[in-house]
């Protein structure tokens, strides 16, 4: 059990980083809360990884610190660290039998073999591998190996926290959904500090309290997936949540109107006043379920082409053509989809405005 | 089910059918014929069923060279397997240390196998060979003379030229090893040990199966490096199989005892590997005990 603190990380798997780009990791510096469900969400190649094992201790940061409950941990190794790890694939000791897997990071770490016994029994009751005991490891099927895999964590029952590197990357879709709950529920019954990779929204977005959002080295936003569909404080969190993600025209400021090659979108005072005292290229951002379709000119309806209608099953979504940008509609069920010509109207509370990319507050 | 027009299909087997036939099933069927008849001249033959087999399954020189054969081979794997895992968990893992590693430890493979015995004989020469003429500074030391010398010379040539195979072989066993695997010992606590015991040894079953079985059959037909160092001497004590097989069959030129004695040889061969290979893959698979 612990609450981790990294401050001031960065890292680079270069000897001599010479630029920002050089950087995996350019600065990290935030704190994770004992007891906490966390998702790290990013692209691939965002250095999600990279995080993961500085936290771990795997790797060694090219500088920064790392705390565990305010312990300076930086030069300790993962085995004094007491961490525990699932990665994207299971690894497993093949040779070993269920029992031998779940008890071998204790008996490394010399304890008593009845104490040993009793807290294998414990964890396999939990994670429903009671029955598997005394099998090869090598012989189950590969959700049952990511519990074993996630066993090894959590026999030990002063892990400071579990880490999980993807870990549902090779199970197949109809069980993927059984163990994430099987996660959910360890994390709610147990009360660990559990860290989630992924870059699926979906993932993230069920299993944790607070998103961490990660892009190129850095983290961007951390929130609840409320606050993240929300307030995406980076056009990357608008983007990168949702399905479709957030629709962003680049403008400029006229008064209360955002300009768009001329179409006009009008903007409540308060944010285009900040927009009127920020630098750098702006963009408004809408929701696709945000904004209103009509097939008739309204007031304040900016005019647009529909390009094409997908079908998502239980609702549509319209592509239309704004100023020779894509904008993507969800559309109110029930109601006729729209064809050629419509009017768009942007609902202002909805609109979020963006500087160089961050939301502008 | 339809019923072909034609079976003109078969004509597609039939490269597959003369290559097998004229290198492996033409032959071995002329030394089966051989090995039932007693010759003494081209044309000149009579059929004496399996009398050349009790001859030979009876003939005590047979005996020695088969015992001098399995102790010569069972040495091979007791060194070479543990030694070439040694040597491989030792190299580098990346950068320009592993190539040079890489290339400098196969050179041995690359030489001709008589060649191999020629340097041998001169590195262990009493008077002018540099390993010879050091270790005679301490102890007398002749593999022409001393039946001991001899075997552990041959014992150090067999350990030099192969080892290396065994050894890049579980190179790359080790290589194909994913890092994660590593990094969950290490989370878990593990002793280098318990890296080694668990997770690389289990990993490396496949290759080295294949190490062990090639290791197996080739020192168990072992010919070229002792025939040119020793030529099966001092006396007979260096005569393996195929050094008296060589004797029987061309130095004698005794065709019909020569083929029965082909035949027990790739029997005897033959079955070995096959209990190795059942054996190698039932350790750490599914099975318990």
């Amino acid at each position: 059990m612990a609450r981790i603190e990294l401050s001031e990380i960065a890292h680079s798997y270069l000897r001599n980083p010479k630029e920002e780009a050089d950087y995996a990791l350019k600065r990290i510096h935030n704190t994770w809360e004992d007891g906490g469900a966390y998702a790290l969400l990013g692209p691939s190649g965002c250095g999600k990884t990279t995080l993961l094992n500085v936290i771990s201790g795997l790797l060694t940061p090219s500088s920064g610190r790392v705390f565990y409950n305010g312990k300076d941990v930086s030069g300790l190794p993962p085995e004094k660290r007491n961490i525990a790890q699932v990665f994207q694939f299971p690894v497993l000791y093949d040779t070993m039998t269920v029992f031998g897997n779940l008890a071998f990071p204790l008996q490394n770490r010399g304890l008593p073999s009845s104490k040993i016994t009793q807290r294998v029994h414990e964890v396999a009751e939990i994670l429903d591998l009671t029955s598997f005991l005394e099998k090869r490891a090598a012989g189950l099927a590969a959700d049952a190996k990511q519990k074993v895999s996630l066993g090894r964590g959590l026999v030990r029952s002063d892990v400071a926290a579990i880490l999980f590197d993807e870990p549902l990357t090779v199970i197949d879709p109809q069980l993927k959904w059984d163990l994430r709950r099987k996660i959910k529920e360890i994390h709610e019954q147990l009360k660990l500090t559990f860290i989630y990779v992924t870059h699926d929204q979906v993932e993230a977005l069920t299993f944790a309290d607070k998103v961490v959002v990660m892009y190129e080295g850095e983290i961007i936003q951390i929130g609840t997936p409320q606050e993240l569909f929300e307030n995406p404080e980076h056009t990357f969190v608008g983007y990168f949540i949702g399905s479709p993600g957030m629709n962003f025209l680049e403008c400029t400021l006229d008064g209360n109107m955002a300009r768009v090659d001329g179409a006009g979108i009008k903007l409540d005072e308060e944010t285009a006043a900040l927009g009127h005292n920020t630098r750098g290229k702006l963009e408004v951002g809408i929701r696709p379920m945000y904004l209103e379709l009509s097939s008739e000119p309204v007031e304040n309806g900016v005019p647009a082409q529909v390009q094409a209608i997908e079908d998502q099953g239980s609702y549509k979504i319209a592509a239309l053509t704004l100023a020779g940008k894509t904008l993507r509609a969800r559309l109110p069920q029930g109601k006729p989809v729209p064809d050629g010509k419509v009017w768009l109207v942007f609902p202002p509370q909805r609109i979020k405005l963006f500087a160089d990319g961050r939301l502008i507050k | 089910m339809e019923k072909w027009s034609n079976n003109k299909a078969w004509f597609l087997v039939l490269p597959v059918v003369i290559i097998v036939a004229f290198s492996a099933i033409i032959p071995l069927m002329t030394v089966i014929n051989y090995s039932v008849q007693d010759i003494w001249g081209p044309g000149q033959s009579v059929f004496v069923g399996t009398e050349w087999f009790e001859e030979m399954l009876g003939n005590k020189r047979l005996h020695d060279a088969l015992w001098r054969q399995f102790l010569f081979s069972g040495l091979v794997l007791l060194i070479e397997i543990p030694l070439g895992i040694l040597i491989a968990l030792a190299m580098p893992k990346r950068g320009w240390g592993a190539s040079a590693c890489l290339v400098t430890i196969a050179i041995p493979l690359l030489i001709p196998w008589n060649v191999i015995g020629t340097i041998w004989i001169i590195f262990t020469r009493p008077d002018i060979g540099l390993f010879g003429a050091a270790i005679n500074q301490f102890v007398e030391f002749d593999h022409t003379a001393r039946p001991l010398d001899a075997w552990i010379t041959l014992m150090l040539m067999e350990v030099w030229h192969w080892t290396p195979l065994v050894a890049l072989l579980a190179y790359a066993g080790l290589r194909a090893i994913p890092e994660a695997f590593y990094q969950a010992a290490r989370i878990d606590g593990a002793s280098a040990w318990s890296t080694f015991w668990y997770i690389q040894l289990p990993k490396m079953r496949g290759v080295l199966t294949i190490a062990v079985l090639l290791r197996f059959m080739d020192s168990f037909l072992i010919y070229a490096e002792p025939f040119v160092l020793t030529g099966g001497g001092p006396g007979n004590s260096t005569t393996f199989l195929s050094i008296y097989l060589v004797k029987i069959a061309l130095g004698q030129f005794d065709l019909g005892p020569g083929a029965a004695f082909s035949l027990i040889y790739f029997v005897i061969v033959l079955f070995f590997s096959f209990m190795f290979y059942q054996a190698l893959q039932r350790v750490g698979k599914g099975e318990k005990g």
